[in-house]
C-alpha cells in the first residue's frame, strides 16, 4: 500500500483553534458538569443553586457554550464495551489531500464512525492522513464497515489499514484544568 | 438491560434539552414516569453501561492541547517501554495495536509546547522514535450506535 504514496505538499501545522472565551462562572459550570449532570428533576436548578445564580442564567451559558462548541453535545455516552461493541478498530486511509476535507466530513457523517480526522503523514512507512475509528461487534463486522467506508471513498482510496487495539496499556478519564 | 432501557439510551445518545425540567421532556416523549426515567439512567450509570452522562466538552476550545503518538517498540521491549510511556501523567490513553507501529498514545497537556517536551522526554528515555500525529482537522466526534 505504501507504494502508493504520493509526496503531496501537506501544511502539518496542527489546526489553530479559536479559543473561546469563557468567564469565571462558566469555568465553574465546566468544573460541575464534566463529570456528568445531577441526576435530579432540575439539574441546572441544582447548579444554579450551588453558584448562587438564576437557572435561566445557567441554561443561557450552557447554550451559548453549545453554539460556540464549547459543548459539543449534551447526551448520554454508551460504554461500547460493555453494549458489545467489542471490535474497535482505527481504521486509516491514504487520500489525496484535495479531496480530504470533502471526504473526511462524508465518512464522519456514518453512524458507526466515531471519530474522524485528518492527521500527519510521515511518508514512506506511514502514507495514512485520515483517520476514523469504528466500532463493531468482531473483527468480521469491522471489515465490513471498512469496505462500507472504502466504497464511499472510491477511488480517492489509495490505500488503508485497520488497526485493532488488543490491550488497553492506560486509560484515565480526562480532566480540564480550570 | 430491557426495552425501556434501549430506548432510553438511543433516545439520549443523541442529546439532551437545555430546559428547566429536562428529565419530564424525555420522560414524556418516551412515554415514561420522569422517576423512573431518573431511576433507569442512575441504575445504567452504576452499572457502567452508560460511560456517562451529561455535556461534552471540547477540551481544546477549553485550552488543552492533544495528541496522538505513535511508537515500533520491539516486542523484547514492550513491557519496559510501556512502563516508561505510562509514567508520564500527560499519557491518558495508551493502547497496543496490531500493527508495527504496536503502540498508540494520547497525550494530554495544558500547552501545545508540552507536547513536544514530552515526546522528546520518551524519545530519550526508549531509545525509540516517536511518530506525532495531531489532529488537522476534525470531521466529527460523537457516535449513534443502536442498542
Amino acid at each position: 500500500m505504501m507504494d502508493k504514496a504520493v509526496a503531496d505538499k501537506v501544511i502539518i501545522e496542527p489546526e489553530t483553534e479559536e479559543k473561546v472565551i469563557l468567564d469565571d462562572i462558566d469555568r465553574k459550570i465546566v468544573d460541575i458538569t464534566q463529570s456528568g449532570l445531577p441526576l435530579v428533576s432540575r439539574p441546572y436548578n441544582d447548579i444554579a443553586l450551588r453558584l448562587g445564580i438564576e437557572v435561566s442564567d445557567v441554561i443561557a451559558r450552557m447554550k451559548s457554550m453549545q453554539d460556540s462548541g464549547v459543548i459539543r453535545r449534551i447526551a448520554a455516552v454508551p460504554n461500547h464495551y460493555a453494549l458489545g461493541y467489542k471490535a474497535n478498530g482505527m481504521t486509516v486511509w491514504d487520500v489525496p489531500d484535495d479531496r480530504i476535507h470533502e471526504l473526511g466530513e462524508k465518512v464522519g457523517q456514518l453512524d458507526f464512525v466515531s471519530h474522524c480526522y485528518q492527521r500527519p503523514r510521515f511518508l514512506p512507512e506511514w502514507p495514512y492522513n485520515l483517520f476514523a475509528m469504528v466500532h463493531a461487534h468482531d473483527r468480521a463486522e469491522a471489515s465490513l464497515l471498512v469496505k462500507k467506508i472504502a466504497e464511499l471513498i472510491g477511488e480517492d482510496d489509495r490505500g488503508h489499514d485497520i488497526l485493532f487495539s488488543t490491550q488497553i496499556l492506560k486509560k484515565t478519564g480526562l480532566r480540564f484544568n480550570q | 438491560m430491557d426495552a425501556l432501557d434501549r430506548k432510553i439510551i438511543n433516545l439520549l445518545q443523541t442529546g439532551f434539552p437545555l430546559t428547566e425540567a429536562p428529565f419530564l421532556d424525555v420522560a414524556v416523549q418516551l412515554g415514561v414516569e420522569e422517576k423512573e426515567l431518573l431511576k433507569r439512567l442512575s441504575d445504567l450509570l452504576e452499572n457502567k453501561t452508560l460511560s456517562r452522562f451529561g455535556p461534552m466538552y471540547d477540551a481544546q476550545k477549553l485550552g488543552g492541547a492533544f495528541s496522538l503518538v505513535a511508537v515500533r517498540v520491539p516486542e523484547d521491549k514492550y513491557e519496559i517501554v510501556t512502563a516508561i510511556v505510562n509514567s508520564f501523567p500527560e499519557v491518558a490513553h495508551n493502547y497496543k495495536r496490531d500493527h508495527d507501529l504496536n503502540m498508540w498514545y494520547v497525550l494530554a497537556t495544558d500547552s501545545p509546547e508540552k507536547i513536544d517536551e514530552v515526546n522528546a522526554k520518551i524519545e530519550k528515555k526508549s531509545g525509540l522514535k516517536v511518530y506525532n500525529m495531531p489532529k488537522l482537522e476534525e470531521y466529527y466526534i460523537g457516535l449513534n450506535l443502536p442498542v
